[in-house]
């Protein structure tokens, strides 16, 4: 992909004349910010929750912040092409960092706070980082732990002093006073920031980001400011953001998605960040901002659900009764009315005044009242949870993309929204699909290498920059969007040569409240069996309601009146899955209801919470066992990993069930 | 024990001279002796600890600190200084602020009001202005409000100020009640069981907030714990009690090593 003067055009109406060449002006995030301090000098672009109040910060003054740390950066030490690591939640500061660390042409690396101190030793290993800039007493600890194992590390940054007064500070620094110094030390290191920053172009390193990565060691994906930029730019234009756009920035730093939507894109149309005051607040602070702009994973949209759904069962008759026959009209007629399609006079009405009596005040409550547009990405959303949201006229859209990518793979268009599909290829994307069912895309955000890992570069960039997703899917004839089917890798055939697409049927069984994870096996069998994980608020608010005592998760998950309840969801799921001809092999025969949550701390699941296949079918080995050799109990012992690194061991023994099948004409039901 | 040499501790943390000093307090009810001729002091900036078995009289003792029992015979000496008898509220204005075993909060009212209340004595405006919500109750409130959110962002409280206390669970209530005790800005801080009936994480988060409150506002504190884990990481020095009577002083390990000390925890055979 090249970048011309054939863009210039897209840029004009933003009075940017100078930047019909990438490299002569917009070539980087700093050059961005530069933009902004002039173009929005008075307005919001940071806004963080603290001390009961929203603190906020001008582009102007974030300009300064940045220069200050900048120039502080570099008074300690700081060179061109230094890595710099960044542990925290999201906080202005640590976006500052970020652009900071470009500024001075330092690679930033942003880290999952969660992560354990064994996985952030490998990362800042692997980059050899010579910075860290954390957030707390938590996170610095982590660092000292690992300390010994990191021969390049030398200075490290902490946000919060708390706690901290007693440490060696040799190499431990303030973020403040490195702002202090950085000001105190203006003269003398101007001239070198300007420098560095004018020597940042279109192919420098923006941000080098770990992807978690279902199988192996994380892989430091490098994207450039090409990347980043091109991105940004594109997908602003595609949903038409805007300067006066509030998103909420909570999820993990780390994660491609933010630094897409909390860096690029607020760099790029100048928008307002703005960051909770604790992860616990964040939806009080989601309702008080009233994003315009929001994405989350599925996952949230389903807690969300959920908790509405338990709250209105708690509600008084009338309040009951009126909202589920609010919410019926809006199934009916409300994606319709989004869509623009025809909808009926009466209909209009009568959904304008379930807008006022219900629709509004609860997209008031749940933070929503002003999104223009959303998004949910990562995994796959239950079309019931979809509808949802859409039905209350909230305009949810899908996408499909990965970190190799910059995020952007396909999106949906406004007005050709499905629950079922991801959209088309978003602009400038090309995606091609291989004899295999694999997705492969060449876009401007196609990332440049898998840091210090020319194999796996190789394995997954062709020559002509094609890169393979990994993914196996299709595009619908009549629509033109593509379908996702799963993992590539995942799919496999049945002893009797029938497909095998385990997340297919394990999002049929995540649509249900109830189940928050399930893990299907059958590869090479004749047969499948699952895994359950409960959904501990779901099920919890089910057993207080029916006089269920339970003491504990395990507990609960092994009670018999929730087996029941998981029995029929997998038997409804084999009735869906029966009727898909391509899959109806992938029927669930056996099941059980896991005595743990699978967790990132045990390796089970990544920190963006895709569970680890492999992993799981090896540590579970001896339950897999079972519900193939037809034992109608399994006693195991499992170890686990505390958040501060302890292990310990929960014996259970766990009740294996048989689900009924439905029989289909290509296959004979193995009973 | 008069007032000695300030020093700094391994930690790097200066502990001054005495600033409180109990001298041969005894305690009677009717013709029970809650407390029998205790004398120890408290230094300036440490973390003092007072332990013993059930029943021992260390509530009381924390009682006597608090103005809220008025010894019989002995006499508390505080900032150099004999104190007088006192009513609880006059030694709270003295900068003696306090936790109750038995939480005792306004159920009813939200965290930020709970701990608003802390503040009651940095609060003097008039009725009408209070009632006008104009000039200094304004003013007032708006300057301590500041102070209440520092230390709800200092216990991670943020995501519960507007909360009702009686809806949140026993740990978080202790610490709401932490917050309260530190509106107040003491100079002592007394915590009676500030642990009690907590789980291990929950425990581990207390013992942090109670280190940090001593590191980050220099306040001395004292405190009566049972878990003796919990109390010999945390304290600088510990009293033992034992059946009303002091039966140990001293730093964490020599009181580990006291004949009298293990006898009282572990039991001792009687001859």
């Amino acid at each position: 992909m090249r970048f011309g003067p054939v863009e210039a055009g897209f840029r004009e109406d933003l009075n940017l004349s100078q930047s019909s060449q990438a490299t002569g002006g917009l070539a980087s995030i700093p050059a961005l910010l530069q933009r902004n301090a002039t173009l929005f000098a008075e307005k919001d672009a940071y806004r963080e929750k603290e001390f009961g109040i929203w603190q906020s910060w001008t582009w102007a003054e974030t300009e300064k912040e940045i220069e200050a740390l900048a120039l502080g950066l570099i008074n300690v030490g700081v060179n061109e092409g230094d890595f710099i690591a960044i542990i925290g939640r999201n906080r202005p500061y640590f976006y500052w960092a970020m652009v900071a660390a470009q500024s001075i042409g330092a690679v930033p690396v942003p880290v999952y706070n969660d992560s354990s101190a064994e996985e952030m030793a490998y990362i800042l290993g692997h980059c050899g980082a010579r910075f860290v800039i954390a957030e707390d007493q938590e996170q610095v600890d982590k660092v000292i732990d690992i300390q010994d194992q990191l021969h390049q590390f030398e200075h490290m940054i902490y946000v919060d002093p708390r706690g901290m007064r007693k440490y060696d500070h040799h190499q431990l620094h303030e973020y403040s006073h490195i702002q202090d110094q950085g000001r105190a030390a203006y003269d003398e290191w101007i001239v070198d920031l300007k420098e560095r920053r004018a020597k940042l172009t279109y192919d420098s390193t923006c941000v080098m980001l770990y992807t978690s990565g279902t199988t192996g060691k994380p892989k430091g994906v490098v994207l450039s400011n090409r990347n980043i930029v091109e991105s940004a730019k594109n997908a602003s234009e595609f949903d038409n953001l805007r300067a006066d756009d509030e998103i909420l920035a909570y999820l993990p730093m780390a994660w491609v998605g933010d630094f897409i939507f909390s860096l690029g894109q607020a760099y790029w149309t100048g928008f307002c960040v703005n960051c909770p005051e604790s992860p616990e607040t964040m939806m009080t602070d989601l309702r008080e901002i009233g994003p315009t702009y929001y994405f989350a994973p599925p996952r949230v949209f389903e807690t969300q659900l959920t908790n509405v759904m338990i709250r209105m069962e708690d509600a008084g008759k009338f309040k009951y009764k009126m909202f589920h026959h609010f919410m019926e009209h809006a199934k009916r007629v409300g994606p319709n009315i989004l869509d623009g399609k025809p909808v009926g006079f009466m209909d209009r009405l009568k959904y304008k005044l379930g807008d006022f009596l219900v629709y509004g005040p609860l997209k008031d409550t749940l933070g929503f009242g002003r999104v223009r547009v959303g998004y949910t990405a990562g995994e796959a959303i239950g079309p019931e949870i979809f509808e949802f949201y859409r039905s209350l006229g909230i305009n949810l859209k899908q996408l499909y993309g990965q970190t190799e990518a910059t995020v952007f793979i396909t999106v949906q268009p406004d007005g050709e929204v499905r629950a079922d599909t991801v959209g088309v290829p978003a602009p400038d994307v090309e995606i091609k699909i291989a004899d295999n069912g694999e997705i492969f895309y060449r876009s401007p955000g196609t990332f440049v290498e898998y840091y210090k890992n020319p194999e796996s570069t190789a394995s997954t960039k062709d020559a002509e920059g094609w890169v393979a997703t990994g993914d196996a899917g299709f595009f619908e004839e009549q629509s033109g969007h593509l379908r996702i089917i799963d993992r590539a890798k995942d799919v496999g055939k049945m002893a009797d040569g029938a497909m095998f697409a385990p997340k297919f049927v394990e999002n049929k069984l995540k649509f249900y409240p109830d189940i928050l994870e399930a893990v299907l096996f059958g590869n090479g069998k004749d047969r499948c069996v699952a895994f359950i994980n409960i959904d501990l608020t779901a099920v919890g608010n089910w057993a207080e309601r029916n006089n269920v005592a339970y003491a504990s998760y395990q507990e609960l998950a092994g009670h018999p009146r929730v087996l029941d309840t998981i029995q029929e969801h997998v038997e409804a799921v084999n009735k869906s899955v029966a009727a898909d001809p391509m899959l109806s092999g992938c029927q669930i025969h056996r099941f059980l209801v896991l005595h743990k949550e699978l967790d990132a701390d045990d390796g089970e699941m990544t920190r963006t919470r895709k569970v680890r296949r492999v992993i799981v079918e090896n540590k579970f080995s001896d339950l897999i066992e079972g519900l193939y050799d037809g034992s109608p109990q399994v006693s195991t012992e499992t170890e686990v990993t505390y958040e501060d690194g302890r292990k310990g061991a929960i014996k259970a023994t766990l009740d294996l069930r048989d689900a009924a099948i439905v029989s289909t004409a290509s296959k004979v039901a193995a009973e | 024990m008069s007032t000695q040499e300030s020093y700094v501790t391994d930690d790097g943390r200066t502990i001054g001279p005495t600033v409180m000093e109990m001298k041969n307090i005894t305690l009677r009810f009717g013709g029970v002796n809650a407390i029998t001729d205790i004398s120890f002091d408290i230094r300036e900036g440490e973390i003092r600890a007072i332990i013993g078995p059930n029943g021992a009289g260390k509530s009381s003792m924390l009682n006597v600190i608090s103005g809220f029992y008025v010894p019989q015979e002995g006499e508390v000496w505080y900032k150099g200084a004999k104190r007088p008898q006192m009513k609880p509220y006059e030694v709270a204005q003295q900068g003696i602020a306090r936790t109750f075993q038995n939480i005792a909060l306004f159920e009813g009212m939200s965290v930020l009001d709970n701990v608003m209340t802390g503040r009651i004595r940095q609060m003097n405006a008039g009725l009408l202005s209070q009632a006008l919500w104009k000039g200094k109750a304004q003013k007032e409130e708006v300057e301590n409000r500041e102070v209440v959110e520092k230390i709800i962002d200092f216990l991670e409280i943020q995501a519960i100020r507007k909360t009702p206390v009686g809806r949140l669970p026993y740990g978080l209530k202790k610490r709401v009640e932490l917050a309260r005790a530190l509106a107040a800005e003491p100079s002592i801080l007394l915590l009676d069981e500030p642990m009690a009936g907590m789980n291990v994480e929950e425990k581990e988060d207390m013992s942090r907030f109670v280190l940090d409150v001593n590191d980050e506002f220099g306040t001395t504190i004292a405190l009566i714990e049972h878990d003796m884990g919990v109390v010999m990481d945390l304290s600088d020095r510990v009293v033992v009690m034992d059946y009303g009577k002091k039966i140990g002083d001293g730093t964490p390990d020599e009181v580990r090593n006291n004949q009298a000390v293990i006898d009282a925890y572990l039991g001792v055979a009687h001859d």
